[in-house]
């Protein structure tokens, strides 16, 4: 999908709050209320908008500690895929479940209230998984989301 | 968190409160700086980025601003949208988009291997998101 200047501003705006209105985003733009609500339908007839995430401050809710988790099947061929993602989706502090190439199989991000608490999920829910091999855990100090390539 | 379209009516009913109830108690969890907004998760393959890499970056902490300047210098690349810093094996991790394979590539040698205090760097490629939405379990 090809986007003008106007429409990458309006991206760029939807990412940082999606439940701005199409009269604030016009006015910020300097386009009319219903020009700026057309231009937001075609990005999202368009699909340029894969959903929505609710930002939450995790310390304020108890989530202390977010680990990032490298797996590596050990019984490639012996398990399938779909066991191996279906049980791994099914644990609540497993927020992301990604496939991917390279060293890993899996890159997963994890939640925790504490170190023994994730202690806990590592022990009894990720290393019990059907077919988990070598698991490389790296515990999150900062994180930083940039709006991306959008002029 | 599960389902941020959700009306407010709705979702009063699904926590078993009145719709002013429900108003009231968002409300003061916004003002507390739990709820802090609602972003727009973008679907970047649409806009022509069909490329995802996991980059694990390590640092040469010789250098004592090693963090700070990497950062910094990541930062101007626009391609890059997640930047974390780890205690454990791995220092930094990149999230990186690319048009294509050959995009990527000239991302990579151009402006990321030049990236200031790099030791070593491996490429996590992204085959498939499983789960996502970032939900906590309460």
């Amino acid at each position: 999908m090809e986007l003008d200047e106007i429409d990458r501003a309006l991206v760029r705006a939807l990412s940082e709050d999606m439940n701005a209105t199409a009269g604030a985003l016009g006015r910020q733009l300097g386009l009319s209320q219903p020009a700026c609500w057309r231009r937001i339908q075609r990005l999202r007839d368009g699909g340029v908008f894969r959903g929505r995430r609710v930002d939450l401050d995790l310390q304020a809710l108890g989530f202390g500690v977010t680990v990032f988790l490298g797996v590596k099947l050990a019984t490639k061929g012996r398990v399938s895929l779909e066991d191996f993602e279906r049980a791994v989706s099914a644990i609540p502090e497993v927020q992301i479940v990604e496939h991917v190439l390279g060293l890993f199989d899996y890159r997963l991000r994890v939640v925790a209230r504490d170190l023994p608490d994730f202690e806990r999920v590592l022990r009894r829910r990720i290393m019990t998984l059907p077919g988990v091999g070598n698991v490389e855990a790296n515990v999150v100090l900062s994180e930083e989301r940039r709006p991306g390539p959008l002029g | 968190m599960a389902a941020p379209e959700l009306p407010n009516a709705e979702l009063a009913e699904r926590a078993a409160v009145t719709p002013s109830t429900l108003a009231r108690r968002l409300e003061r969890l916004r003002t507390r700086g739990v709820l802090k907004g609602t972003r727009g998760l973008v679907h970047w393959p649409a806009l022509g980025y069909e490329v995802e890499v996991s980059l694990r970056v390590t640092l040469d902490k010789t250098a004592p601003r090693a963090f700070d300047e990497f950062i910094a210098a990541a930062r101007e690349v626009p391609e890059v949208l997640e930047i974390q810093t780890f205690l454990g094996s791995v220092d930094v991790r990149l999230a990186v988009i690319a048009r294509d394979m050959a995009h990527y590539q000239q991302l990579y040698r151009e402006r990321l291997l030049t990236l200031p205090h790099l030791a070593d760097i491996e490429a996590l490629m992204h085959v498939a998101q499983v789960k996502e939405g970032e939900t906590v379990p309460l």
